[in-house]
């Protein structure tokens, strides 16, 4: 795996909206099968990063490549080996689960697509309200729907934008289990923006933390509590994002 | 090669069935949808056929002409709703909040334009035949009867209709949903510039112009013709149809420009106001 292209590389990345730098030039690569917690406080430039990677967003200047296609240009040539989650993205909300699912499974092209909602159904435990209005559900059921809509595909590349924000710790900590066995099972690449910061410590690998649309800092959990002499990566962030960065190393 | 690689690969009609089959089954889980589709068609249909049987009594030219009214809104709703098919189907992925579901999604634009395009054609169905049939049996006008014309009448009627649904979604998708009254307003400066019930002669000179460059302009003239003068003007037709086949590639072009600079302004990420 260390000798593996990225599965997602981004280099000088930019985008300036008028006068504002909402990302300022930033670089990374994420080694496929890895998952990599995105950090920041509002207006970091987090959500216009992963709208960069999936294409959504031309950047100003620089460049991202996933699954090693040139971003957005050639974007339908991995859009089906990627999906997305947000809970500021809503499915619509008078087809029924099922038929959500049925119409982005045929979007996606997912093989035998009415056996794959019944399994991926079973995971996620919608089979009770598989044929009631989306919208008639409730907030943690809504977030299982999305998730299921973004595994549907198997994807290879899955990017998540505060994927249990507005969930209740129970549900939360559920929606992590499931992402943790998708991601052991399928080998998938994940980059998860949050501001849980337990959501991060659990799930990933690598946490990466912007401030201002620039990468502040960059290491596995364990290394930023290190360098940071925190306990938690709460304490970290807010080291970061009050201006305290690095002062254990300082003090050293 | 799998079949997900393949269907990336190049445009496919099973994403297109996907966007019919998911606003079929938010049309038929809605009745008052269904019924929106018939209730303005058939409300304008009626109140132009009371008024084409109050001035048909009359001798002369009206009495003749009559039948050009009722004729002339069948066809402006062809007009008028095939674009609100088209817009309306667009704008429940904004109400949603769903475009940013399906701009992450394999989907491609002209396979999102050709799905909104079907179901125009399906919403325009299920409102237009039962209105069409009403027309028969109050006022005895067969717009049927009208053969061959009326296919040429509906393509280019419904070329247009189209090509404005597709300016109209750029527009939407660049500007956000502060752009959402053009779906329902648009339509209406046709109105009064394509002639739909009176000749282009009526118009002042300098507006003849203006009025010749929309393609409607030339199917009312060719279906007054065809109802007063039995004539069919394929002449007029074909002017139509060049016309159309213009318009419809320079709106193309303009939404695939407003999409690319709704993707440079990160406006595909905020889909509200």
């Amino acid at each position: 795996m260390a000798n593996s292209p990225p599965a997602i590389e981004v280099q000088c990345l930019t985008k300036v909206y008028k006068t504002t730098r909402a990302v300022d030039g930033i670089d990374l690569a994420l080694a496929p099968g890895s998952i990599t917690g995105l950090l920041g406080g509002n207006g970091a430039g987090k959500t216009t990063t992963i709208a960069m990677i999936m294409g959504l967003v031309t950047p100003t200047s620089g460049s991202v490549r996933v699954l090693g296609a040139e971003m957005p240009r050639q974007r339908y040539r991995v859009l089906h080996r990627m999906n997305f989650e947000s809970p500021y993205v809503d499915m619509p909300m008078r087809l029924t689960v099922r038929q959500n699912l049925k119409v982005f499974g045929l979007i996606y092209a997912v093989p035998d697509v009415n056996e794959r909602i019944k399994e991926i159904a079973a995971q996620l435990d919608l089979l009770d309200f598989l044929d009631r209005p989306a919208g008639k559900l409730s907030a943690g059921q809504k977030t299982r729907v999305a998730l299921a809509k973004a595994l549907l595909n198997r994807p290879d590349i899955l990017l998540l934008d505060e994927p249990t924000a507005s969930l209740d710790p129970d549900t939360a900590d559920w929606v992590r289990g499931r992402l943790e066995d998708y991601r052991l099972e399928h080998s998938a690449t994940v980059l998860l923006a949050s501001h849980n910061m337990v959501e991060v410590e659990r799930l990933c690998d690598r946490v990466i933390i912007m401030k201002r649309g620039r990468i502040e800092d960059d290491a596995p959990p364990a290394v930023l509590l290190a360098r940071y002499g925190r306990d938690t990566l709460e304490e970290v962030f807010l080291d970061v994002a009050r201006g305290r960065a690095h002062v254990q190393e300082a003090a050293q | 090669m799998n079949a997900r690689a393949a269907s990336a690969g190049g445009l496919s009609a099973r994403r297109i069935g996907a966007m019919v089959l998911r606003y079929w089954y938010l049309l038929r889980s809605s009745w008052p949808r269904m019924l929106e589709l018939i209730y303005w068609p058939a409300v304008q249909m009626f109140m132009w056929g009371f008024l084409q049987l109050y001035i048909s009594t009359n001798a002369g030219f009206f009495a003749r002409a009559g039948a050009t009214f009722i004729g002339a809104v069948l066809l402006w709703d062809i007009l008028f709703r095939g674009q609100l098919g088209f817009s309306i189907s667009f704008l429940e992925e904004m109400w949603a909040r769903n475009m940013g579901n399906l701009m992450i999604s394999p989907l491609r634009p002209v396979e999102f334009i050709a799905a909104l395009m079907i179901m125009s054609l399906i919403r325009l169905a299920i409102g237009m035949v039962p209105v069409s049939l009403l027309a028969i049996a109050f006022f005895g006008f067969n717009l049927y009867g009208l053969g061959l014309a009326l296919a040429a009448f509906f393509v280019n009627l419904i070329l247009t209709s189209w090509s404005i649904g597709i300016l109209v979604s750029g527009l939407v998708l660049r500007n956000g949903m502060g752009a959402e009254s053009l779906a329902w307003t648009f339509m209406f400066i046709m109105l009064p510039l394509t002639c739909v019930y009176y000749p282009v002669a009526v118009l002042p000179a300098f507006m003849h112009p203006i009025a010749w460059a929309l393609p409607p302009t030339y199917v009312f003239e060719g279906m007054r013709a065809l109802l007063i003068e039995h004539t069919f003007r394929l002449d007029l037709m074909l002017e139509a149809l060049g016309l159309n086949v213009v318009l419809f590639a320079a709106m193309s072009a303009t939404f695939v420009a407003l999409l690319a600079s709704a993707r440079r302004n990160g406006s595909l990420m905020q889909t509200g106001e």
